[in-house]
Parts: C-alpha cells; sequence; structure tokens
C-alpha cells in the first residue's frame, strides 16, 4: 500500500509538470485530491490495515497528499502570475493619443498688462482709481490747464456728445476727481487704468479706443527725481533689472516740466535694432511734474505740495511686450489670437 | 515747420555740427526734429546748359533735338521730350554720367537713330517736390532764370546741397515756427550767438499816412496793426535763391511781391499780408467783426460766408481780407499791381482760431496767430519786408508806419530762487549753472539776493509765464539726464486694490479658468444694434456721438451682447464655430431725450456660449452647448464668490428665446435683486447673424460687487451616519423640476441634507404628456444617528406631498 501511494505521488507530480492553465490544474486536483480520486480510495481502504500499519500508512498518505497539495499550490502561483502578465500586456494603452484637456481660456492681453502694472504700482503703494468714460469738459480739458480754444486741444482730436460732454481723450480726469475727493489731503498715490477715445481712423497703429493708464502722486516735497526714480522702478519690474530709462523734454498743459520717456529696447538691449528704429530706445511713457495750475484748480496749494503725473498706452506696451503688430487684434478677438494669452 | 540747415547758419553758427547732429541736439532738448531730409538726392554731375538750337527730331514728332551748351568745349547734342522746351533757355542738364536720384545713370544714347549725350530734366526728376511749382513747369523742363551761369552745378543754382530738419513742434513752442525763433533755440543749447537780419528800410519822401490810413474797430482781437505804403512796385519772379529757401520750407513760390511776405513770416513767425492799394478805397483800412452772413470772395476764389465773430480787414466799404487767415480776392496782388499797402499785425489768436475753425480754413498764416504771434516782432517784420521790397521789387517805401496799437504787452518778470528750483528738480545745482541757462537763452535778469533772481523774459518765448516754466528751461538746457533718480521722502502708504477691483478680478480668473475666453470690444455701435438687442435697460435713450465717424460706431451701447455676437460671427466665419467668450465693460444709460448730463455708466458681465461644450477629441463626443452650461457657470461663480440665495425664474425678456429665459435674481433679506438674464438668444437673430443655437448672460456688476463675501467659515464636519433614499415619480412633462426639490425642502427641513435630480426621462414607458423624474435624497442628524424607522417616516411624507401637489405617480 506504501508502494501504491508512492507511485500515485511520483504519477501526480509527473502529471503536473504537463500542465500549463488554470482549468488543466483544476482537473488535476480534483483527479488526485478529490472525493473520487485514488488518494481519497486508497485512504478509505485504511480500515481493513492492522493497527500497527494504521498509523505508518496514515503518515505516508498524508505525506503524498501534501506533497501533490503543494505542488499544485506551485504551479497555482506559477499560472496566476502567468496570466496577470498577460492580462496586463493586453490592457497596455496608447500613450501618445492626446489627452482630455479641461478647456482652457485666457484673460484679454489688455487686461492682462493692466492688472501686470497694476500689481507692481500696488507693492509700490498705490490704489487704483476708475472714473466715467463719459466726462465733463471741464474734467477732460479745463481742470487739466486746457480752456476752451487753447491750441493744445487740438492734440486730442475729441468725441463729443453735446458742448459740455465728451468721451475722455485719457484718464486724467479721474485724476482730477480723485483730487477733490481728497479736498487738499496728501498723500495721493494712484494709478488709473481705462478706455479713452480720440478721433483717429482704426488702422494698424491707431484705434479711435484704446487703454491708457496713469499714474499721479502729490505730496509735500514731491520732486522730479522722484518721478525718474519711480519709473525707474516701474520699468525694471515690468522689463528686468537691467531696463534703463531716458527722459526727453516735452509738452503736456497739465505738467510742467514735462517728459517722454523712453526705455531700453526690450527686443535688442539697447544695440539698436528695428523694432526700436536703430536708436536702442522705445518711447512709452508721457510724465512730468503737475502743473502749478492744476494743483490749485483740484485744491492744493502748489506752493505748500508738488507732484508728478506720468501716462502710458497700455496697447502699445502690450504690442511691444507681446510682439503683437497691428493694434486692431486687440478689439477684433479671433480666438486664434485670443487663445495665444493661455499662459499664466 | 521745415528749417533749411543752410539757411538757419545765417542766423546762428552751426560750424562743427552736421544738421543731422543739431536735430539730435534739438530732439534731445525738447524741439522734436522728425526727420532731417537731404535736398541732393544722390545728384551728381547736373550742370546748367544754354539751348543753342531746338529743332524737331528727324524721326519723332514728339521729341526735339537740342544744341546745349554746358560749359564744356564742345556744346551737347540732346534729344529732349518736354513740350516746353525751346532755344535761349537756361535748363539743368544732366551729362553723360550723371547720377540722379534713385541712383539712375545718365548715359550716352540713341533715340530714334540719333545720338542724344545726357538729358534735360524737370523738377520731378531733380528730386524735387514740384507741386510747389507752376503747373507748366510741373509738365515739363525745369527753365532757370536767365541769369543763371552756364556750367554751374544745379545743386548750387537751386540750393539742393542743404537739408531740410522738420520739426514736430509742441503747441507750446510756436517759437520755432520762424527760422529766428529756431536760431535763439539752436544758440541756447549751443552757447552761441544770434545774427538778426538787416531791417533797416530806406525810405522815400513820400509821407505814408497821406496815402493810406488805418483804424482799428475791434481792438479785443485785434492788438496791434501798423501797415506801410509801397510804390511803383515791379512784380516778376522772386531771386531763385529766395524761391529755393520758400521751396525747402514747403511754400510755393509765386511772385517776388507774395514771396517776400512768406520768407519774412518763415524768418520772424509774423504774418504779412501785401494788399494792392489801388484797390483799397482811398487807400484806408479798417479792421472789425464781421456781421452775420456777410459774404467774401477770398483768395483761392471761394466765396465765404462770415459770421460776427470773426474778424475782418476792409477798406471802410467791403471786406478785404480775413484777419489773419486768407486774403480777398478783390485786393489780390496781381502782375498789373503797382502800389502796396503791406499789413503786418497782431489778432488774438482765439479769434484766428475760431474763425479758421468755423471756416475749415487753416493757413500758414492762421497757423502761427492761433498760437500767439510775438507782439515785439509786428514792426520788425514790416521794416525787414519793406527793406525786402525796395531791393527785390524796386519799391519806393514811404516814410513812416500807419498802425494803431491797443494792447501794451507788460514785460514777464518773473522771481525764482535756486532753492526752489533744486527742490522742484531733485538736483544740487549751484546759482551759476542757473544762470548761464538764462545767458544761453538770453534772457535777462536781475540778481535779488544769494539765492533769487528775477528774469526778464523777452516776448517771444510767450509760453514762459510762471517760474516752473524757468525750471523747466533749466532742466532741459541742463539736460534731462543729469537729474538724478530717487526715492520719495513721504510716508509710506498701504497700496492695495478695492473690494470691487478684487472682485472683478475672480471674475475673470474663474470664468477663465473654465474655459471661456475674455474680449474687450468697443464703446460704440449701430443705433439699429440697440434696437434689436436692447439689453437689460430697453428703457434708455440712445446717446449718440455729436460727429461720428461712421453710422456703425455712432451711438453709446446699452449692452455688451451685440458686439459679442459679432465675435461669435466674426470666429464662425474663419471655421471656429466652438465659442465661448465673455466680456466685463460699461454700457451708457440716460433718460434724458438730449443730454444734459453724464450718463449712468454700469458696469456689466456678459457671456456668450455656442457651438460645441468641448473640442471634439478621439474620445469626446460632439456636443452642444446649452442652457444648462451657462447655468452652470454662473452658479459655479457665485459659489466662488460667496453669493448664494441665487434664484432663476422664468422670464422672456426682448432677444432671448422667450421658453429657455430666465431671470437672475438675488433675494436677501429686505428684497429681490434682479441682476440680469440668462438664457438662448432669440431664434430670429440667431439666424439675422448666421449662428448656431447661442447662449446669452447678461448681469449687471454693481450688485455683485455688494453682495460678494470672501469670508469662510468653517462649519463641522458630520460625526454621524446619512441616510440616502431615493424618489422616482412621473409628473406633467411641463412641471418645472425646482418645483418639486423646493416643495422635498420644505417638507422635509433640516433633516434633508441634500436632494439631487440624477435622472429625467420621457419616451415611451411613460405618457406622452409626462415624463419620469428621479431625485436623491440624503438625510442626516446633526447631533445623533437617525433611525430607519425616523427616515422612513419622514420620507413617506415627502413622497405623500408631491403625488398630493403635483399629481405624481410615484413609480416602483
Amino acid at each position: 500500500m506504501k508502494e501504491q501511494l508512492e507511485a500515485l505521488k511520483l504519477e501526480a507530480l509527473k502529471e503536473l509538470e504537463g500542465v500549463n492553465d488554470s482549468k488543466s490544474l483544476n482537473d488535476l486536483r480534483v483527479k488526485y485530491l478529490g472525493k473520487k480520486g485514488p488518494l481519497t480510495e486508497i485512504l478509505r481502504g485504511m480500515g481493513k490495515l492492522s493497527n500497527e500499519e494504521r498509523p505508518v500508512i496514515g503518515q505516508v498518505a498524508n505525506e503524498v497528499r501534501a506533497a501533490i497539495g503543494n505542488g499544485i499550490q506551485m504551479k497555482q502561483d506559477e499560472i496566476s502570475q502567468r496570466e496577470l502578465e498577460n492580462r496586463l500586456k493586453e490592457e497596455t494603452i496608447d500613450i501618445t493619443l492626446p489627452g482630455r484637456k479641461p478647456s482652457q481660456g485666457a484673460i484679454h492681453p489688455l487686461n492682462k498688462v493692466i492688472q501686470d502694472i497694476e500689481d507692481i504700482f500696488v507693492g509700490m503703494g498705490y490704489t487704483v482709481e476708475e472714473g466715467p468714460e463719459v466726462e465733463q469738459d471741464y474734467y477732460n480739458f479745463e481742470a487739466l490747464n486746457l480752456p476752451k480754444d487753447h491750441p493744445a486741444r487740438d492734440m486730442q482730436d475729441t468725441f463729443y456728445i453735446t458742448e459740455e460732454l465728451l468721451m475722455r481723450t485719457h484718464t486724467s480726469p479721474v485724476q482730477i476727481r480723485t483730487m477733490e475727493a481728497k479736498k487738499g489731503e496728501v498723500p495721493v498715490k494712484i494709478i488709473c487704468p481705462g478706455r479713452v477715445y480720440r478721433r483717429d481712423d482704426d488702422d494698424a497703429t491707431h484705434s479711435h479706443v484704446f487703454t491708457q493708464i496713469e499714474g499721479l502722486v502729490i505730496d509735500k516735497n514731491v520732486r522730479m527725481s522722484d518721478l525718474k526714480g519711480t519709473l525707474l522702478q516701474f520699468v525694471q519690474e515690468m522689463y528686468g533689472k537691467d531696463t534703463q530709462i531716458r527722459l526727453r523734454p516735452s509738452f503736456f498743459p497739465f505738467t510742467e516740466p514735462s517728459a517722454e520717456v523712453d526705455v531700453t529696447c526690450a527686443s535688442c538691449k539697447g544695440d539698436g535694432c528695428r523694432i526700436c528704429k536703430q536708436t536702442g530706445w522705445i518711447e512709452i511713457l508721457g510724465s512730468g511734474m503737475v502743473h502749478p495750475r492744476v494743483l490749485e484748480m483740484a485744491g492744493y496749494d502748489p506752493n505748500e505740495y508738488s507732484g508728478f503725473a506720468f501716462g502710458m498706452g497700455v496697447e502699445r506696451i502690450a504690442m511691444l511686450k507681446y510682439g503683437i503688430d497691428d493694434i486692431r487684434h486687440f478689439f477684433t478677438n479671433d480666438l486664434r489670437f485670443l487663445n495665444q494669452f493661455v499662459r499664466i | 515747420m521745415k528749417v533749411s540747415y543752410q539757411w538757419l547758419a545765417e542766423y546762428v553758427d552751426v560750424s562743427g555740427y552736421s544738421a543731422s547732429e543739431i536735430a539730435e541736439k534739438l530732439t534731445r532738448s525738447g524741439v522734436e526734429v522728425d526727420v532731417v531730409e537731404k535736398l541732393n538726392k544722390g545728384i551728381t554731375n547736373v550742370v546748367v546748359g544754354y539751348v543753342k538750337t531746338c529743332e524737331k527730331h528727324p524721326n519723332a514728332d514728339k521729341l526735339s533735338l537740342c544744341t546745349v551748351d554746358v560749359g564744356q568745349e564742345e556744346d551737347l547734342q540732346i534729344i529732349c521730350g518736354a513740350k516746353n522746351i525751346a532755344a535761349g533757355q537756361k535748363v539743368p542738364v544732366a551729362v553723360p554720367g550723371a547720377v540722379l536720384p534713385g541712383n539712375f545713370k545718365i548715359k550716352k544714347a540713341k533715340l530714334r537713330g540719333v545720338e542724344s549725350y545726357g538729358m534735360i530734366c524737370s523738377a520731378k526728376e531733380l528730386g524735387m517736390n514740384d507741386r510747389m511749382l507752376p503747373k507748366e513747369i510741373q509738365e515739363g523742363i525745369l527753365v532757370l532764370p536767365a541769369e543763371t551761369n552756364v556750367g554751374e552745378d544745379i545743386l548750387e543754382v537751386l540750393g539742393l546741397n542743404d537739408e531740410v530738419l522738420e520739426l514736430e513742434l509742441t503747441p507750446n513752442r510756436s517759437d520755432c515756427l520762424s527760422m529766428v525763433g529756431t536760431a535763439y533755440e539752436i544758440g541756447a543749447i549751443l552757447g552761441r550767438e544770434i545774427k538778426l537780419p538787416e531791417t533797416e528800410v530806406n525810405s522815400s519822401d513820400k509821407i505814408a499816412s497821406t496815402k493810406i490810413s488805418v483804424k482799428n474797430v475791434s481792438p479785443e482781437h485785434c492788438h496791434h496793426y501798423s501797415a506801410r505804403y509801397i510804390e511803383e512796385v515791379s512784380i516778376e519772379p522772386s531771386p531763385l535763391w529766395m524761391q529755393n529757401r520758400l521751396m525747402a520750407a514747403g511754400i510755393r513760390p509765386i511772385n517776388n511781391i507774395v514771396d517776400i511776405t512768406n520768407y519774412v513770416m518763415l524768418e520772424y513767425g509774423q504774418p504779412l499780408h501785401a494788399f494792392d492799394a489801388d484797390q483799397l478805397n482811398d487807400g484806408h483800412i479798417e479792421v472789425r467783426l464781421a456781421n452775420k452772413n456777410e459774404k467774401m470772395i477770398t483768395l483761392d476764389n471761394e466765396e465765404r460766408t462770415l459770421d460776427e465773430l470773426m474778424l475782418l480787414i476792409t477798406d471802410g466799404t467791403k471786406p478785404v481780407a480775413i484777419a489773419g487767415v486768407m486774403g480777398g480776392a478783390n485786393s489780390e496782388v496781381q502782375v498789373q499791381t503797382k502800389n502796396i499797402l503791406l499789413e503786418s499785425a497782431k489778432f488774438s489768436g482765439s479769434s484766428v482760431r475760431i474763425t479758421s475753425k468755423k471756416l475749415g480754413l487753416r493757413s500758414e498764416s492762421s497757423l502761427r496767430f492761433e498760437k500767439e504771434v510775438n507782439p515785439e516782432n509786428v514792426t520788425v517784420a514790416l521794416n525787414r519786408a519793406a527793406a525786402l521790397l525796395s531791393q527785390y521789387a524796386n519799391g519806393k517805401v514811404a516814410d513812416g508806419i500807419v498802425e494803431e496799437l491797443s494792447t501794451q504787452n507788460p514785460a514777464t518778470n518773473i522771481q525764482i530762487s535756486l532753492q526752489k528750483i533744486n527742490d522742484y528738480l531733485g538736483t544740487d545745482l549751484t546759482k551759476q549753472d542757473a544762470l548761464n541757462v538764462f545767458d544761453r537763452l538770453q534772457f535777462s535778469y536781475t540778481e535779488m539776493d544769494e539765492n533769487t533772481v528775477i528774469v526778464h523774459v523777452p516776448t517771444r518765448r510767450g509760453d514762459i509765464t510762471r517760474d516752473v516754466d524757468l525750471i523747466e528751461e533749466v532742466a532741459r538746457l541742463h539736460g534731462y539726464d543729469h537729474i538724478p533718480t530717487s526715492l520719495m521722502v513721504g510716508a509710506t502708504t498701504p497700496g492695495s486694490l478695492s473690494k470691487d477691483q478684487k472682485i472683478r478680478r475672480a471674475i475673470r480668473r474663474i470664468l477663465t479658468d473654465e474655459g471661456l475666453y475674455e474680449t474687450v470690444n468697443y464703446s460704440f455701435t449701430h443705433p439699429s444694434q440697440i434696437k434689436r438687442f436692447p439689453g437689460m435697460y430697453a428703457q434708455t435713450k440712445q446717446i449718440s456721438l455729436a460727429m461720428p465717424m461712421s453710422e456703425d460706431r455712432s451711438t453709446l451701447r446699452t449692452s455688451l451682447v451685440p458686439h459679442l455676437l459679432d465675435v461669435a460671427s466674426y470666429n464662425k466665419n474663419r471655421n471656429q464655430s466652438d465659442v465661448r467668450i465673455f466680456e466685463i465693460g460699461n454700457v451708457f444709460l440716460t433718460e434724458e431725450q438730449s443730454l444734459s448730463s453724464q450718463p449712468e455708466e454700469k458696469e456689466l458681465l456678459s457671456i456668450l456660449l455656442t457651438g460645441n461644450r468641448a473640442a471634439a477629441n478621439w474620445s469626446v463626443q460632439e456636443n452642444n452647448v446649452d442652457f444648462y452650461d451657462l447655468k452652470g457657470h454662473i452658479e459655479t461663480l457665485f459659489e466662488a464668490i460667496g453669493i448664494s440665495n441665487l434664484q432663476f425664474v422664468s422670464a422672456s425678456p426682448e432677444g432671448f428665446h422667450p421658453g429657455r429665459t430666465a431671470s437672475i435674481q438675488i433675494k436677501t433679506d429686505d428684497k429681490v435683486i434682479v441682476l440680469g438674464s440668462l438664457g438662448q438668444l432669440h431664434p430670429s437673430i440667431q439666424q439675422e447673424k448666421d449662428l448656431d443655437e447661442v447662449y446669452i448672460l447678461e448681469i449687471m456688476l454693481e450688485e455683485v460687487y455688494q453682495l460678494a463675501n470672501f469670508d469662510i467659515q468653517y462649519t463641522t464636519l458630520p460625526k454621524y451616519p446619512a441616510i440616502g433614499r431615493d424618489i422616482a415619480v412621473v409628473v406633467d412633462r411641463s412641471l418645472q423640476i425646482g418645483e418639486i426639490v423646493d416643495s422635498i425642502k420644505e417638507t422635509a427641513k433640516e433633516l434633508l441634507e441634500s436632494v439631487q435630480v440624477f435622472d429625467i426621462y420621457t419616451g415611451e414607458k411613460v405618457e406622452s404628456n409626462k415624463k419620469s423624474v428621479a431625485l436623491s435624497l440624503v438625510y442626516r442628524h446633526l447631533e445623533r444617528t437617525l433611525t430607519d424607522e425616523e427616515v422612513t417616516e419622514l420620507h413617506g411624507k415627502v413622497v405623500e406631498k408631491i403625488e398630493k401637489s403635483f399629481q405624481a405617480q410615484l413609480r416602483k
């Protein structure tokens, strides 16, 4: 009987070697270890054995059962591992297909530039003021030292609605309104972004609507050197630490002295290129010391207070920053234009 | 102002500086030079030739065969096609080897079988602006004065060895609208002296006041009127050098009389006018305002209708000129003119400005008067012109000036301290630095004490009226580059954005994060756009520009939607039909039919969605946006800016699909605020714009800014389990599911944590006028575990209420 068991073990283990899949393995388990299998058969015959033989054969039978069972288990692990590998192989995907992107929009480049500039000046202690786009002649011109029939009014061709109401030609009226509201209080440190309007035919560099940001500082002892220092700090934040400024004398009715401000051409770093017309400089700002007439009219004594003001065209800054060649793109809103500004 | 470099050199020593160096210096000190134009345009070897003979070309009707003496050993045989060529003329000749503008090389050539050695040139071929020349000269070759020397370089003869600086003058620097004024500026920059023109007049025995008289009845508008009488002038072309200078300045030469008045105007900035004195009634001049609808014919042969704001020069019987703007045809200097009344005056700038604006007539003269001429030059220029008339028109200048002077110009004396200059500029200048600047400007001054001077500003610099103007002169001539950079010394201030500005930015960020593009559109629109889509302010009156540039941009917008629709159409036409855009901008509202006060400006947010929800992809189905996409955007937005109690109420405002539109409202403690509308664009507008289904939203932001709340208050996470129950009911198809949800909330009260609509079914399995709605309810008690029985009881009430209220059938 012992020999019978040993032979059974050998036969089972031999047959196990040829098994390669879960089903055959299960068949094999049933065949040898199942209720109708030979081992059960043999064990059933144990009752006929003598008392001496029974524990001996019992032990052998258990050993044989364990050996076959172990063999089957090992085979089972082997097959599972292989089947897992096969399944994973089948599950392989094409990782080169494009992803499912959540859609991403973009802030309009003009507002992006305004936000950047606002952030720089807010960091320098300014607040942001806004005002109406339809203005009174007084705020747009007269309070800015531009009386009626002053030749300098020709500098800005105006859309009038009535004789006294017009589309503002600059955001300077916001400065006057802010000064009036402050009633002589200092310091005034504001920037005023907004839409402005001039009677220009729309072309690649002109638009009848465009965007300005102006700044105003009023306090005791404000000097022209402070204006230079402030603008230098601004352009270095905006265009990088290497950027320099250059002031050129100019004329604005509301400032005296007045200056046009050039910055180092960002494209050639001052060496001269097509964009800066070989000069190394790009004009981006108008500025000056607030004219005493303007201070007087807004309720500030020019003998006690002084101030500076500056202004820039947002379209121009954006065009230079992004290399945009036609101002009309800003207002056409072609999606192929807008989606170039998704980058934060 | 166009400034000839050579001419300038007569008034100020520019030696050592090229024209472009002068231009750079002017620009850097405040007088911008736009361009420096070289007049020679690369011309070489063009000389004066004398046409000895001129015959018809043997083989060509339209060509002439000329023999031309160019001062060389042999005469040249040249073929010429110009009609005005004739023997005896002096003409410009490009000899073989010459170069004309555009690097056009002249060689010996054969024309219809005959050799031609060079080319006779027109003004245009010499690169001249021939619009300055008489028409017959424009069409043919340039005929030179008989006294021109044969063989002389044409560049010398025509003054083309010159460069012209084009000044881009700011309105305050009208002093540089003259050669002398520009010379003063350059003198100040270079620190060099000025040489003024000769103004001495040799007058005859005749006494001017016996021949002419002047009466000024409008002293308010005419501050000074002065005249001289010049007899027996001979009208002829002015000398070539004078013509050359006028042309370089952009002024057309006419005859010696007119040219001299223009020449002196360019020298001094003082416009002059020459009347044919014999056409004036008794040589009389009377300056007065025009009568309403008074008419006169000006020099350009146009009849002008005048009004009582316009200043006239009359002879007491008829108008003879519009003061400072243009002369009259009736007293124009003509070939037969013998005697001249020469006018030099100072008219009020605003008077001339108003007149020229009303008449739409701007001239070199009005341009200068408008900006106030230098009162001191009225007499100087008059004398200068009289001197030139005697020299170049053989005129006999009668003795004396006949004038009326009504306004004395008080001298401008400005006290300024060194301290103020340095305090204002942030500089560290010495007193001598400042005085040097005044010396260079040729401003005299009186020193008061160590620190203070009184500067006597000459009348030529009428722009300088206050101490800050002098500070600017010091700053610019000292050099803006020498002003240091400094940081402000005052108290520091905290910078910040206002709440409104922060929320506006938040709205922008949230919407762009959700895939929308921000747009910026014009504020002006076509009135029909407003009619078609008035937006939420249908009651507003339209506001129109007084003088729009086009009908399309004539009216202020009352809604942002029309421009967003245009953007959608524009993009659709370029194969971009999935459009998700928004704009934040102002609209303009008024109740007034004709505007008398500033309109109300309301800031609005508008959103437009059309086309596919997401870009089609290998794994994403094309799916058109609908009402709920847009509603979702606004719900997310309001959640993010802390506004709850948002309500959507069925509405049918103009321009929207009546069955697919909601009014967006916020319920506060005491009122309901209507923010705007959300819905599908009315299909008829959609069709007009050739768009696919469009969903639009427009809300006002002022109230949103007020209600927005960024405060976050943490609430404890639930400790006790929730129990879920689902319901499916069949109701009328027209029932708004919001009503069921409201009913559930009302019945279940605070034990209801949430209710979700998770399915809506219409189709075969329900009757045709019904729909099946499935809802998922979650119940939870915050302080203890709910029992199954409790929930079953409460849920039973919920179901019962629905069944009763909406005749709903529960689906089991």
